[in-house]
């Protein structure tokens, strides 16, 4: 190709090959050395994975054990900055928090991870719901421990929250500045009541169709809105237009009210609670963390603004 | 003595979690109260020994000179959380292998469960409905209750307690919280799941539930024990004497905060007193009207054509 471009000068040709030659010879050289020794340093890099670009793109700092370190390995990871980096020493005290908001928290996890599983071998229906568990309980590898745990842990997270509200109002941990934290508690505990609730007629089995019926028919009885309540006829209230037909997409428990409790179930709660934990979370951080254990007040202290320890 | 009856109900996979929530409970119960018990002696300590109060650090135990007050989250928090999280899987796996969650027959709309039962977190309300109408036990009572929650911090007004287990500086608080969540909230779950049986009869611990068992009981209205036959009297009595019960009962609680509570008394504004006072005597209305039900087989108080209470 050289040749044909060329001005016809034989010079120049010859020229061309040998550099041509000269430069192949130079390529090959540098393979022979160049490379085993690139390979060399970068295996010695390897060494110390945490000196390579992955790993530091990754992880933002060292992690020798300063107090630097250890503050930034809470900071700069997006689920443990919810905490602050340090916190007074006394706030770690099992005796005094409980750890039930926190259990009550993983147990949410749990529920939620158990949960997902379990909706790959469920449909909302009434043929095939109470085929399903069947189906899940004896055929699905681990399937009835699946099961088990996401009712039990449904049951535990109950308690936790009942035991965390117990706590936080012994301690007085509701009061300035954490009133409003604790009606965002509140109503976090009413919709893990509601997941619960909802979650029980699923199985389609006669303990959750009963439970669901005893439950539902107090909705008849809503004064104004429901069709056997105070002043429900007032309101042209009938089994057909009032709340418990809102609740359950008909007049009796039926195909439309699985279908119902399994989206407030699994779609529409989880995600009101979800938005409500962020908010619960967020505020005990601003409200200025956990309560306690506060030093004592005493009685004559009560309304002089508080003295700066 | 039925044992196994007994047994046969405590160890319903889904009465399981009550049976665990009771021992539960008295361990909370007994570390708040321990601690309540060593601050309210150091209150008592520093308030007489106003020296040692400047220089006490005002915690029960002792905090050294030299020490940090803060430590890293990373690991003193997370290590605890990561803890509690292990702890916590531990016992739902053992939990969910050795205790399979329930499964009925199929729904069937035709075949009544006796007893039909709620959800056990429910079954406080279920109980109220022994002694209410579904439009109070069912709605107008969870209703007052979650809006009675809310509004404790508001109505709250004693500044002491805040972040500390104290008894003596909250004697009303906790005494009112205790009474409404052990006494009305779990203890009628326990009478709901361990006492109520078949046709939701009154079947003692250990007593055999029987099916056929029938009651003759003759219960009255309140207005019949007077003599009252017309519909327009009975409605304007019922009216009298729940108004009344508000009247003296809201008196009473006047005379008896005032003067245990001066403080707290002088703080609170007209609204948080009166909002204060609808919810006690609201909540003391319930074992009141039980009681006039259980001893006395009265069943309403106050009749009108919409309504009866």
């Amino acid at each position: 190709m050289a040749e044909e471009n060329s001005n016809g000068k034989n010079g120049n040709r010859v020229g061309l090959l040998e550099r041509v030659k000269a430069g192949v010879k130079e390529d090959v050289q540098s393979l022979k050395t160049d490379m085993p020794a690139k390979a060399k340093e970068q295996i010695e890099g390897l060494k110390d994975p945490t000196k390579t670009q992955v790993y530091t793109s990754i992880f933002r700092h060292k992690h020798d054990d300063t107090p630097r370190n250890r503050a930034l390995g809470v900071l700069s990871n997006v689920f443990l900055h919810l905490h602050p980096a340090k916190i007074n020493r006394d706030a770690v005290r099992y005796s005094y928090t409980w750890g039930m908001g926190g259990i009550t928290f993983y147990l949410f996890i749990v529920l939620t991870f158990t949960g997902v599983l379990l909706m790959f071998y469920y449909h909302p229906s009434k043929v095939q719901a109470f085929r399903d568990v069947l189906y899940l309980e004896h055929d699905v590898p681990f399937g009835k421990l699946l099961r088990n745990m996401h009712r039990w842990a449904a049951h535990l997270m109950v308690i936790a929250v009942w035991l965390h509200m117990f706590r936080v109002f012994l301690t007085g941990s509701y009061k300035k500045p954490r009133e409003f934290n604790w009606n965002i508690g509140v109503l976090l505990l009413v919709f893990t009541l509601l997941l619960s609730f909802t979650g029980y007629l699923l199985p389609d089995d006669q303990l959750g169709f009963w439970a669901v019926t005893v439950g539902t028919n107090m909705a008849r009885a809503t004064p104004m809105l429901g069709h056997e309540g105070p002043f429900g006829k007032a309101f042209h209230m009938t089994p057909y237009n009032d709340v418990r037909f809102g609740l359950l997409g008909g007049s009796i428990v039926d195909a439309n009210a699985l279908l119902r409790s399994y989206i407030w179930h699994c779609i529409g709660i989880p995600i009101v609670a979800s938005v409500l934990m962020i908010v619960h979370f967020w505020r005990v951080r601003k409200d200025g963390g956990i309560s306690g254990p506060a030093p004592v007040m005493l009685t004559e202290e009560a309304d002089k603004p508080r003295r700066a320890v | 003595m039925d044992w196994h009856q007994l047994w046969e109900i405590a160890s319903a996979p889904d009465n399981v979690p009550i049976v665990g929530m009771i021992p539960l409970l008295f361990f909370y119960i007994y570390l708040a109260w321990k601690q309540a018990k060593a601050n309210d002696e150091l209150i008592g300590e520093l308030e007489t020994n106003p020296a040692m109060a400047k220089t006490h650090h005002r915690k029960t135990w002792p905090f050294r000179p030299g020490w940090q007050k803060e430590v890293h989250v990373w690991p003193f928090l997370l290590r605890i959380e990561f803890l509690a999280a292990i702890i916590v899987t531990i016992v739902l796996m053992i939990w969910s292998i050795t205790l399979y969650a329930p499964l009925e027959e199929p729904a069937n709309p035709n075949l009544t469960m006796n007893p039909a039962k709620a959800p056990w977190y429910f079954l406080g309300l279920q109980e109220m409905l022994v002694y209410f109408d579904p439009w109070i036990a069912g709605v107008v009572m969870p209703t007052l209750i979650i809006i009675g929650l809310m509004v404790i911090p508001y109505i709250d007004t004693n500044p002491l307690g805040s972040g500390y287990y104290t008894w003596k500086q909250r004697k009303f608080a906790i005494g009112t919280f205790m009474f409404g969540f052990i006494v009305l909230w779990v203890a009628m779950i326990i009478i709901g799941t361990f006492i109520r049986g078949p046709g939701w009869q009154w079947f003692w611990p250990g007593q055999t539930w029987d099916h056929n068992r029938l009651i003759y009981e003759v219960n009255r209205d309140l207005p019949d024990l007077f003599g009252i036959t017309s519909n327009l009297a009975k409605g304007i009595f019922g009216a009298i004497v729940v108004g009344g019960y508000f009247a003296a009962g809201g008196f009473l609680v006047h005379a008896f905060f005032r003067r245990y509570n001066p403080k707290d008394y002088k703080r609170m504004s007209l609204l948080q007193y009166s909002i204060m006072q609808f919810f006690l005597l609201t909540m003391v209305a319930l074992p009141i009207k039980m009681a006039l039900r259980l001893a006395l087989h009265i069943k309403y108080v106050w009749i009108t054509p919409w309504f009866n209470v």
